[in-house]
């Protein structure tokens, strides 16, 4: 009997970011509409295996999802071991934008969750024209830190172990024990400092509350749906991001927390299944 | 539910072994109702109940016996269903030092999550 194997891809791409040289991982599965995916945080691009195994999606749409540089399988560039680590908002669309381009992709519908969900909003401002759409998963202008992240790169407490530890309570209460734990796996996989150093931009460089009233979604549409359970970024950002951006569609998926996509990939499919129609519905017609 | 501790992680092997690094007394209060934990290298070594004058602890979480109890639901809603979830809307507090916490945080978290399977056996 043949054996199972998923019809993801992986492979890497060579991108000049911040002016250094990256080698940059990434995978993808299916055909159509370029669906790019941001991982959240501390983590990485397989948080969007199940998307690429669900041919609902992988019929219609090309969903590809890339390792920022220090995650996953990307390496960070050479001189890394005397840095700290820090993502900014400006190196983040860069990086987005050098992919897209990298893979000249056509108008991608860009999807991001978490910090991911953060910088579609700062995206549908500056490359509206070069975007089919922003999906932002536990997205909001802005967040409450509710926790030093001090905590997070220190020599005397496990990084691995305390991040999953920390973002094991944003997994929603429902999750499927298999999904739960292989989100938190990601966690504490990270290499040390990146999660602290992603925070950098999504607690420090990126409060968009007085940007986002900014955003055309005639010219780029937002979508946004976040999980009941999430408590980093809670239903009531979302709804009130949502609120700036006229034309906004918002929902909240009850039974989710922060990583939908990967804690509970069959809750998520039946809210996510629903926007992916519309937008391939209005590309059609467009 | 908490003097239910000693029994709940003592009898899972796999969350003692957790917590095998940690030896420490932490406090617990339901409302005005102070606990101390005793743990000694994973185990729970005593619950004890009550004021005890000038018991020593590393550190405290402190809720209302309501916010326990909506804790301790087999699934709490959202809101109740992490520590970190209670702090952030104000329904708990932690004090004291932090370390020995946070170095050990899955096991602790798990720690206070187990009597949700009483309600789940029950």
């Amino acid at each position: 009997m043949a054996a199972r194997i998923e019809p993801i891809a992986g492979r890497y791409v060579h991108l000049t970011l911040g002016g250094r040289h990256c080698r940059v991982y990434f995978e993808e599965a299916g055909g159509g509409i370029p669906l790019l995916c941001l991982h959240t945080a501390g983590s990485d691009g397989r948080q969007f295996r199940h998307l690429m195994n669900d041919a609902a999606v992988t019929d219609h749409f090309r969903v590809i999802a890339f390792d920022l540089p220090w995650h996953g399988k990307s390496t960070p560039p050479v001189g890394w071991e005397n840095e700290e680590y820090r993502l900014t908002t400006a190196a983040y669309v860069e990086a987005v934008m050098a992919f897209s381009r990298a893979l000249d992709l056509d108008r991608p519908v860009v999807m991001g969750c978490s910090m991911g969900g953060r910088i579609v909003l700062q995206l549908a401002l500056d490359h509206a024209a070069d975007l089919g759409a922003v999906i932002g998963l536990e997205a909001a202008d802005h967040q409450t830190p509710w926790y030093d992240t001090e905590w997070l790169h220190r020599p005397d407490v496990h990084g691995g172990e305390v991040c999953a530890a920390l973002v094991s309570g944003l997994v929603g209460a429902p999750a499927p024990h298999e999904h739960r734990w292989e989100t938190l796996w990601g966690y504490m996989q990270s290499g040390p400092g990146v999660f602290k150093g992603d925070l950098y931009f999504y607690r420090v460089d990126s409060d968009f509350r007085d940007r986002v009233a900014g955003i055309d979604t005639r010219a780029c549409p937002v979508h946004l749906l976040t999980g009941s359970y999430d408590f980093s970024c809670t239903p009531e950002d979302t709804l009130r991001t949502a609120a700036k951006i006229k034309g906004t569609e918002a929902a909240i998926m009850e039974g989710l927390g922060h990583f939908p996509m990967s804690e509970d990939p069959a809750r998520f499919r039946e809210y996510i299944l629903p926007v992916l129609d519309k937008i391939r519905a209005a590309r059609s017609t467009a | 539910m908490i003097e239910r501790l000693f029994e709940l992680v003592n009898a899972d092997a796999a969350l003692v072994r957790r917590g095998r690094f940690l030896t420490t007394d932490f406090l617990v209060e339901v409302g005005d109702e102070p606990f101390h934990i005793s743990v000694q290298d994973g185990r729970i070594a005593s619950v004890t109940r009550g004021p005890a004058a000038a018991r020593p602890w590393r550190f405290a979480i402190r809720a209302s016996a309501e916010a326990w109890r909506e804790f301790w639901q087999p699934v709490p809603r959202p809101g109740y269903h992490d520590l970190f979830a209670l702090t952030r809307f104000g329904h708990a507090r932690i004090e004291g030092d932090l370390l020995p916490l946070m170095a050990n945080l899955r096991y602790v978290k798990e720690v206070l999550e187990t009597p949700r399977r009483l309600a789940r056996s029950a």
